[in-house]
């Protein structure tokens, strides 16, 4: 089986808050249409790695190579970087002064220079596919936290990046808006994108995976496919971390 | 009450009027633009200009503008440096607008939160482009309300331009006042600044509503 082109390749990498070790030599392959999910403990790392890999927290050493050039040396232009590395925070962050379309359009035509007319299709394409196309004139604060979040991972595609990163992009959702979001995820990695998706929906995590990484306390404890880590994890680690998701039932006696 | 006073005096009060208002529109614009500048420099920080541009808000904020318009007219001279009467008066309203609409404006950018500039950086905006397109528009609408109060703050303190010399509505009133038309004077000058400044406090008011409908900051 000839190897797939690799994405973003992660060597040794280190990260510090002062004193404090966050990320404690990380390596990590991604290949082309591969969906890596990470997950982990709160606060060992994950949006750390995340915010390394575009530049958005300097890093202590370590390399990590984009499309096979290194993107952490001396003078890296993050600007031209970041536009193929796509990224979605938990909150959404709309632009609150423009409309959804406009939200959309900013990046590709005052960053990439494209011209507005040439984007407007493609926008209004991927609009349609995460059903928003109607709502494309309305501000921000006129829809859902669901339907936010969907304009924000489009708005992150018409950039037509080489890779996304999802930082717990549901977490901060209703539960019933959270199925919504997720199954645009699942469309995406089965139209043959590249991701790397942190989050703690465990039943979407083995639906999207290709691997699963574990990680704790800025190391990966566990990397897998979804299938071998989520039914037979190796680590006591990771066992007592998926526990967390399962609930035993509770049998009631009843009285008398 | 004599009429034909108001017939008299009414192109002079216009000529006035109509002073003022381009005294304030350049000194209002001019104030904007300077405190963009310093606000922004205040915002990243950018060494050795931050402690200039805050000794300058310091001056410019604890000194009457008369006597910023005295030194201007009076000192600079001296200093080999002339200026006329619009000028002085101009350059003055920008130097003591320029701070506050500064302080206004920093106010809106730091209300601009992390992560919206972090969305911006993700996207590929560079640090010029990032304050253009996005952290500038939604600081000027949180910043509205400060920026009009500040804007007919320096309108009415265009009423000293006097002392360099300048026939402002001031001036003429009391010119009038000296030849013994004291109430009709009075009442055509406060005619002049509510003309000149009602229609700028309601269209501020307007934007004001405007921003908010869009959803700014929300
Ligand atoms: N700017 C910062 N300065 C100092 N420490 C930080 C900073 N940002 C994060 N940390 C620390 O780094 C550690 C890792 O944070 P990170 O946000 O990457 O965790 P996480 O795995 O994403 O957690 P969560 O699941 O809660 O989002 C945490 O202990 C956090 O307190
Ligand atoms: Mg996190």
């Amino acid at each position: 089986m000839p190897e797939s082109q690799m994405v973003l390749e992660i060597r040794n990498l280190v990260k510090s808050y002062g004193e404090r070790l966050i990320l404690n030599g990380i390596s990590l392959d991604i290949h082309e249409a591969e969906v890596l999910v990470v997950i982990g403990p709160s606060g060992c790392g994950k949006s750390t790695l995340l915010r390394c890999l575009n530049g958005l927290e300097p890093i202590n050493s370590g390399d990590i190579y984009l499309d096979g050039g290194l993107i952490t040396g001396p003078d890296t232009d993050w600007c031209e970087i970041r536009q193929k590395i796509g990224m979605v925070f938990q909150s959404y962050e709309l632009f609150p002064h423009l409309t959804v379309i406009d939200n959309i359009l900013l990046g590709p035509t005052k960053v990439q220079k494209r011209k507005r007319a040439d984007v407007i299709p493609e926008a209004n394409n991927w609009l349609e596919r995460v059903g928003l196309l109607d709502r494309a004139d309305a501000y921000p604060r006129q829809l859902s936290g669901g339907q936010k979040q969907r304009v924000a991972i489009v708005r992150a595609l018409t950039m037509q990046p080489k890779v996304m990163l999802f930082d717990e992009v549901t977490a901060s959702l209703d539960p019933e808006m959270v199925r919504e979001v997720l199954d645009v995820m699942l469309e995406l990695a089965t139209q043959g994108l590249t991701m790397v998706i942190v989050t703690h929906e465990m039943g979407f995590a083995r639906a999207v995976a290709d691997k699963v990484i574990f990680m704790d306390k800025g190391v990966i404890v566990e990397s897998a496919g979804p299938e071998e880590f989520f039914d037979h994890p190796q680590s006591e680690r990771a066992k007592r971390f998926l526990n967390i998701f399962e609930f035993t039932g509770i049998h009631r006696v009843a009285a008398g | 009450m004599d009429t034909s006073f108001i017939s008299q005096s009414l192109p002079l009060f216009a000529k006035a009027t109509w002073l003022t208002l381009v005294l304030s529109f350049f000194g209002v614009v001019f104030s904007i633009v300077v405190g963009t500048f310093c606000a922004i420099i205040n915002f990243y920080k950018i060494p050795v200009l931050r402690r200039i541009v805050y000794a300058y808000i310091e001056v410019a904020r604890n000194t009457p503008l008369i006597v910023q318009l005295f030194f201007l007219y009076y000192a600079l001279p001296r200093l080999g440096m002339v200026l006329d009467g619009k000028t002085c008066a101009v350059v003055g309203l920008t130097f003591l607008g320029g701070a506050y609409m500064a302080e206004a404006i920093r106010s809106g950018l730091q209300s601009v939160g992390r992560t919206q500039i972090e969305t911006g950086m993700s996207l590929g905006f560079g640090k010029i482009k990032l304050m253009r397109y996005i952290i500038i528009p939604q600081a000027l609408a949180v910043a509205l309300p400060v920026i009009s109060a500040t804007t007919i703050f320096l309108m009415k303190e265009t009423s000293v331009v006097s002392i360099v010399a300048l026939h402002d509505l001031l001036y003429v009133a009391k010119d009038l006042l000296k030849e013994g038309h004291a109430l009709q004077s009075n009442l055509m000058l406060v005619v002049c600044y509510l003309i000149l400044i009602l229609p700028v406090s309601l269209g501020f008011s307007y934007l004001e509503r405007r921003s908010r409908f869009a959803g700014f900051g929300a």
